[in-house]
């Protein structure tokens, strides 16, 4: 990675003239609502050939906005008001339809966020890359087949040939992806728009889909917009930034003065709100607040109601663009002339102080005592065929899983997508009947007794979802969803008593008593999900399984409901099962770790052990394809292909098909577990030996 | 004395869980939102304007009574065999005046030559005049038009006139509705509180309430010149019998109401409790109702309710001893097409709802309250039908049109309502026979056609903007903003 960005040096302060080497100029682009309200406002940035500029921001800050606005894209409702976009001297704006036809694919390209969303699922991909070619390339009828061949071989999909006449349920998410870009290629564009391209993937696949852009860019010098909202993945590839807030860029600059020396304390908040083991000790910088609604005042500051710094100004008055001497650009009262002495306020620690041992000192409390008891969990699914709707093998879930939850403890159990990590959530809860196996919970065992006997366990251990959207009723109010587990557990006796309860919760999980009477649809995303958290302590739990709580959530959020959850533990001594794929908010919150692959637990141990010492190659992949945002992994193990189906896995170790130090034995035999220290264990030939 | 029929049973209960519903969403902003979305529109509004008017025309209908006879038996007050409506008691005038047979809209003579004796004993064959259609004309061959464009601009004036009284007055009305709103609350600051003249401008600056008023007045207006018409006229004819065609297809619109209304009653818990079932418990549950529908809507429909609904003529006229009035009779014929249509329409709702169902069972907040150990059936009841509702609502909208539709095609097949019942459907099939005449019968169908176009217009209009507004898709915009 080093390499990629010393053939790409990163440009100094430029002069006016200057920005005719740049390829795209983007001066005060204004996008509008019909009523009014603005959702891109004077945005202008530039960027040169070869280089990547990427626009950062949370959601609804409005980045996919410019974006589209760049294509002439944006849907109904919305239109430019006033701006000017030249796209190698020529005024995007200005152009006729037919003529913009034209430049979208053949000059701009762009990928999208979710693969599975953007090709059509009853044309081949080869048809589909075969139409775009056709749009823009002058080609005869028999070359068109052959450079769809070609262009899918540059994305890097094996067996070209045949996987061209597939159609796209037929591929993987990562591979739906590389046909995106290969699609995006085929126009040779100048410049290549990355909507979060990676968001919907997998670390590992992500880590691939990633060094497919930069190596395409090197190859065919193309300027890439990458819009996302994921530090790390910034900090792999872009050589500007440019910072969104509520539809303006906050700040701009190159991404090592970026990263090094943050200037808007937005900027600055967001870095410090980024859960990682050297803070796990203490709580997060969370953002308070969250981000304002579109048609906010344009009076003030936007960030003025959620900045510990703002004074008087910054709510009266909107700052200027100020640019700096080192070629940062911000928005931002603190910088502007007579706010000059203020300087100090640039240099930001970002390494915080060590975590001191106050939280060590409530986590030795009770580590023997274990709350939670798993043995050999199995969960198989039948696979169905036929007429006679006959069973012919099992989805092996879940095989054989064995866990040990102490009480107060934090326990993360990590894996990509469809390793059955969620599964084994859904199972300890029964609410997916397992179909072998012990789960102990509290000393009572769970699999095999009675519903009615079941209820009575049901109150220790609950369940918090990844989704606020999809996990409470749009139609009850809060009061209602609080009580629900209350009344079918008889938690109260009375409903004075639990209205107490209710008003007591929401105190708890930092919601106004008056919030109640209102409906899940009046809340942020980051509230909803404080509600789901009061639903399940409604029930008084002790254990909680949080299955991925904050990936559906903002950066600055996301830091809130880490410390609600890392303070709720303390106070009430919590138990927790914590289902991620982030290995940064594991880091943080986690005791132990637990590493899943194809439905069974490969490396387990404490969070110092796996994540600084792993031993099994996918521990070492995993982390070293999560992207940091000092720029810099461990040392780089990258995986090839994606995870095999759980219908059908590989003979002996599951993991030997993408393993680079596969032996012979690996194919043949699944590892037995290797005890490394009193805490470490892993399954692995390499480790045995 | 005072006679309730089953449909009309059913159709005040609908009416009674209208207006619960109406005031249950009240208190409930969310469930309020997409009504204020339909009210906002125009097309909604004046299509809900027109449904109103055939809704009001249904109900005066469906207040049967029967008449007290002046003669006493033994004191007691002995009341007439026939069973008439409020309605009827206001339609008297045109209800009565039964000619001979047909005769042509706003003629004075009848439509078939006669041979008639002249004063001076000769046979003549002529058109002879009509019993009640235009006899106040001395020489109706001269005076005809111009009596008729006289009535019709006298009575367009009137109407208007009348129109613009009853807006003033309601406008007034409203103002101090809102004067007693706002001294409460005080959110409504463009109110004028003192000057009731800008609570009309105020109101007229809102597009559906322009929309609105346009509508009110030319209805008006052309109800204005019927009734003018219709007291000397016969304004759409009359039919083989003489009857009026304007009261026969006024009382049409009960009957297609009660097909679209009670069917959708009958059809709900079918529908609602089936699919949500098959959606919900998965297994075997779901094979047999699967397997239940899926025979049920491969019969062909019209075969499978002739069948009942000779079965059920059969039946009732065994047992005449049952009715002691020949409305209860082809009430209860009526009540029970509406049975047999809802019995064989639920199977297309409760796929919808069984397919909703199976995206909801997975959402999380339902296993979140399977978690808390919350048993099935108030998992159903709390969770899954509040958010299928908007489901049903369309459906049901949906669903009347194409009733009323079903109802003519039936009532044309022969195995429709009772032919005593007047319906849209046995109007166009006693105009079957006539349309080969020459000169054409034209204006009994042509009265079918109309009434049954506008109503079903409406319904699908109203249907569109309820549809629309509860659109999650749609409105997405409007909640980001």
């Amino acid at each position: 990675m080093k390499s990629d960005l010393s053939l790409n040096p990163l440009p100094g302060v430029l002069d006016e003239s200057e920005r005719a080497e740049f390829l795209l100029n983007v001066a005060g682009l204004v996008a509008r609502l019909n009523n009014g309200v603005r959702i891109v406002d004077d945005i202008s940035f530039s960027i040169k050939q070869g280089e990547t500029f990427a626009l950062l921001g949370e959601s609804g800050c409005g980045k996919s906005m410019t974006a589209l606005s760049l294509m002439r894209l944006l849907p109904d409702g919305i239109r430019v008001a006033s701006g000017d976009i030249k796209l190698d001297e020529e005024d995007i704006l200005a152009l006729p339809e037919y003529a913009m036809r034209k430049v979208r694919g053949g000059q701009m390209a762009m990928i999208f966020q979710e693969p599975g969303l953007s090709l059509n699922p009853v044309m081949t991909v080869g048809d589909q890359i075969a139409e775009a070619l056709k749009l823009h390339q002058k080609l005869r009828a028999e070359e068109i087949r052959p450079r769809c061949v070609e262009l899918l071989e540059q994305v890097g999909i094996s067996d070209a040939p045949r996987r061209a006449n597939e159609y796209p349920f037929q591929l993987s998410g990562g591979m739906k992806q590389r046909v995106m870009i290969a699609m995006a290629l085929a126009g040779q564009p100048k410049m290549l728009i990355a909507d979060e391209p990676t968001t919907a993937l997998d670390v590992t696949i992500q880590a691939q889909v990633l060094k497919l852009l930069r190596d395409t860019q090197q190859k065919t010098g193309m300027a890439l917009l990458l819009i996302t909202h994921d530090l790390g993945v910034v900090a792999q590839m872009a050589h500007q930034v440019g910072v969104m807030y509520a539809g303006q860029i906050i700040e701009q600059a190159p991404r090592e003065q970026l990263f090094t020396r943050p200037a808007h304390p937005y900027t600055q908040k967001l870095f410090a709100a980024l859960p990682d083991a050297g803070r796990s000790g203490q709580p997060l910088a969370a953002i308070p607040g969250n981000v304002p609604p579109l048609g906010a005042s344009l009076s003030a500051c936007r960030f003025a109601p959620r900045c510990d710094k703002a004074w008087s100004l910054c709510h009266d008055q909107a700052p200027e663009w100020t640019q700096l001497e080192n070629g940062q650009g911000v928005r931002c009262h603190l910088y502007t002339a007579q706010m000059g002495s203020e300087k100090s306020n640039l240099k930001v620690s970002l390494s915080p102080e060590p975590s001191t041992a106050s939280g060590e000192a409530a986590e030795e409390v009770g580590r023997d005592s274990s709350l939670l008891q798993v043995e050999n969990l199995q969960v198989h699914f039948p696979i169905h065929k036929g007429i006679l709707q006959r069973t012919v093998g099992h989805v092996k879930a879940v095989d054989g899983v064995s866990m040990n939850i102490p009480a107060g403890r934090t326990l993360a159990l990590v894996g990509e997508s469809g390793c059955g990590k969620t599964t084994v959530g859904k199972a300890l809860l029964q609410l997916i009947t397992p179909t072998a196996g012990s789960v102990r919970f509290a000393g009572h065992e769970l699999i095999g007794i009675s519903t009615r006997q079941l209820r009575k366990q049901r109150a220790g251990m609950q369940m918090i979802f990844q989704d606020p959207y999809a996990s409470l009723n749009p139609k009850m109010r809060v009061a209602e969803i609080l009580q629900e587990g209350m009344d079918a557990l008889s938690i109260a006796n009375n409903s004075d008593e639990r209205q107490r309860r209710i008003d007591e919760l929401l105190e708890q999980v930092g919601l106004e008593k008056a919030s109640k009477w209102r409906y899940p649809h009046e809340f942020s995303g980051g509230q909803r999900q404080r509600i789901a958290i009061a639903r399940v302590l409604a029930v008084n739990p002790n254990l909680l399984i949080c299955d991925e709580p904050t990936s559906a959530l903002d950066v600055s959020v996301q830091a809130q409901i880490l410390n609600l959850l890392k303070s709720l533990q303390q106070q009430l001594g919590l138990s927790y099962l914590f289902i991620s794929h982030n290995l940064a908010v594991v880091e943080y919150l986690a005791h132990e770790v637990y590493v899943m692959y194809l439905g069974r637990i490969v490396e387990r141990g404490t969070v110092e052990e796996v994540l600084h010492a792993p031993k099994h190659p996918y521990t070492q992949a995993l982390l070293s394809a999560v992207p940091r945002i000092d720029g810099q992994g461990m040392k780089t193990v990258r995986l090839a292909g994606e995870t095999p189906s759980p219908s059908n896995p590989p003979q002996g170790c599951h993991f030997h098909t993408r393993c680079a130090h596969a032996m012979t034995e690996c194919r043949e035999v699944y590892p037995r577990e290797t005890i490394i220290t009193a805490t470490h264990r892993v399954h692995c030939h390499l480790a045995a030996e | 004395m005072p006679v309730l029929l089953w449909t009309d049973a059913m159709i005040f209960l609908l009416l009674a869980t209208v207006v619960a519903a109406a005031l249950w969403i009240r208190k409930r902003p969310h469930l309020v939102l997409p009504w204020q979305r339909v009210a906002k529109g125009s097309v909604g509004m004046v299509s809900l304007l027109l449904l109103s008017l055939f809704v009001l025309v249904g109900l005066l209908d469906t207040m049967h009574y029967r008449a007290a006879l002046p003669e006493k038996s033994n004191g007691q007050t002995v009341y007439s065999a026939e069973v008439l409506s409020v309605f009827d008691a206001l339609a008297k005038g045109i209800k009565s005046r039964s000619e001979k047979t047909y005769s042509a809209p706003l003629s004075a003579y009848l439509y078939a030559k006669e041979s008639m004796e002249t004063s001076d004993g000769k046979i003549l064959r002529d058109y002879p005049r009509l019993r009640y259609g235009g006899i106040h004309l001395a020489d109706p061959q001269h005076e005809l038009l111009g009596d008729v464009l006289k009535r019709t601009v006298i009575g367009a004036l009137a109407g208007l006139l009348i129109a613009v009284l009853l807006i003033a007055v309601s406008n007034v009305l409203l103002h101090f509705f809102l004067k007693v709103r706002t001294v409460g609350s005080s959110t409504v600051p463009e109110i004028n509180k003192d000057n009731w003249i800008a609570t009309f401008t105020n109101a007229m600056k809102i597009k559906p309430c322009r929309a609105l008023l346009i509508t009110a007045l030319l209805l008006a207006m052309l109800l204005g010149v019927t009734v003018n018409l219709a007291a000397v006229y016969h304004v759409m004819g009359t039919d083989k019998v003489g009857q009026d065609v304007l009261y026969l297809a006024l009382k049409s619109i009960r009957t297609g109401l009660v097909i679209g209304t009670v069917t959708t009653l009958v059809m709900l818990p079918f529908a609602l409790l089936l699919g949500i079932a098959a959606g919900y418990l998965r297994g075997w549950v779901d094979d047999v109702i699967q397997y239940l529908y899926t025979v049920l809507s491969s019969i062909p429909s019209v075969l499978l309710i002739a069948a009942a609904v000779l079965m059920m003529q059969v039946y009732i006229e065994m047992h005449p001893e049952w009715f002691d009035t020949s409305a209860a009779r082809a009430d209860l014929r009526l009540l029970f097409l509406c049975l047999i249509l809802g019995v064989t329409s639920w199977t297309g709702l409760c796929r919808l709802l069984r397919g909703e169902t199976l995206k909801l069972r997975e959402m999380e907040y339902i296993q979140a309250a399977q978690a808390f150990g919350v048993s099935s059936s108030r998992i159903l009841t709390r969770h899954i039908v509040p958010n299928v509702m908007h489901i049903v609502l369309i459906a049901v909208v949906m669903d009347f049109s194409s009733l009323v539709l079903a109802e003519a095609v039936l009532s044309y097949v022969g195995v429709g309502v009772d032919p005593s019942t007047m319906s849209f459907g046995t109007l166009i099939n006693s105009a079957r026979l006539e349309m080969g005449r020459e000169p054409m019968v034209w204006w009994t169908l042509a009265a079918a056609f109309g009434f049954m176009l506008v109503l079903v217009l409406a319904a699908n209009l109203f249907a569109d903007a309820v549809r629309d507004a509860f659109d999650p898709r749609l409105n997405r915009t409007e909640a980001v903003a």
